[in-house]
């Protein structure tokens, strides 16, 4: 059960870094990097590293998703966004 | 093409990486079991606190210095407008969450700092909590943009790097730097880690909060 649990969440970790990097609209790639931090939040925690799936979760998730997010609106209101 | 010849290379990387990772020798020095040895020494009972702030303190002294510079630089490149626009209405449901969250999320920060000394948390931990209610008050229009910081919000973000100067000033008479008396180094740690829970909150949130634009569509 927990063997097939981390392999889940390592195959979806890989396909949320994925889609990340290739999803052609912006908006869409910023969401899967927001679901990358969250998944290796619960990563860090399997691992036995709480402090760091704590860190992940506020700072990795989070606030670089929240300032990922602003960039991205304001590349649309200048008209430069493609997403 | 293009998208193959990147695909293969990041395969390759990805293969070598593993490789390396299945190639490690082991650790001359085993460090997990030196910091269980001396974790009474340490003033706290949690031994990733122990490292960040007292075995390794050093580290984490020039972290947050380079974290405030950072945050300096970034104050450099925002809008220097000094008259801050009043935050608009926004949605009623929205406000009233932020308002219900945002005390509960200071509680939580004020929880993980104290946790810290023997459990999973710390200051980094309560700081980013504590930068996350910022911004949340700041999405739902209750809280401005920065525009340019006061002395209030100066003395805020310098407070974490100042303790932590001050503290290793007064200590340095131990023999080495960051090296606390072990009768009060859970006092000493405790400090730290509230000054720098103050001030990494309001640097995150400051990364956030002075780049952040105020006219939304």
């Amino acid at each position: 059960m927990n063997l097939a649990f981390d392999l889940l969440l390592a195959a979806t970790l890989l396909w949320s870094a994925w889609r990340a990097l290739a999803a052609p609209a912006l908006f869409r790639a910023v969401v899967m990097f927001i679901v990358f931090g969250l998944l290796m939040t619960l990563a860090w925690a399997r691992l036995g590293a709480p402090d760091i799936a704590l860190a992940e979760a506020a700072i990795g998730a989070g606030l670089t998703g929240a300032l990922l997010l602003d960039a991205l609106g304001a590349l649309r209101r200048r008209g430069e966004g493609k997403g | 093409m293009k998208r193959a010849a990147v695909t293969l290379a990041a395969l390759a990387f990805a293969g070598l990486t593993g490789a390396a990772m299945l190639e490690l020798s082991a650790p001359p020095v085993r460090l997990a079991a030196q910091v269980a040895a001396n974790i009474e020494r340490s003033g706290v009972a949690h031994p990733v606190t122990a490292v960040l702030l007292n075995f390794r303190g050093y580290d984490t002294l020039l972290e947050i210095a380079v974290l405030l510079i950072a945050l300096v630089g970034l104050t450099a490149v925002a809008r220097r407008d000094d008259a801050a626009p009043a935050p608009s209405a926004a949605e009623p449901v929205l406000q009233t969450l932020a308002r219900l969250a945002a005390p509960l999320m200071a509680l939580v920060a004020v929880y993980l700092l104290w946790a810290g000394a023997f459990r999973p948390g710390g200051a980094f931990q309560a700081g980013a909590v504590l930068a996350a209610a910022a911004v949340l008050l700041n999405l739902a229009r209750l809280l401005p943009a920065w525009t340019s910081p006061g002395a209030g919000l100066r003395w805020g973000l310098a407070a974490g790097f100042l303790v932590f100067l001050i503290v290793a000033a007064a200590t340095i008479g131990e023999g080495a730097l960051l090296q606390y008396p072990p009768a009060w180094a859970g006092g000493l740690i405790l400090a730290i880690e509230a000054g720098l829970a103050v001030s990494l909150g309001l640097t995150l949130a400051g990364l956030f909060l002075f780049l952040s634009e105020e006219e939304r569509p």
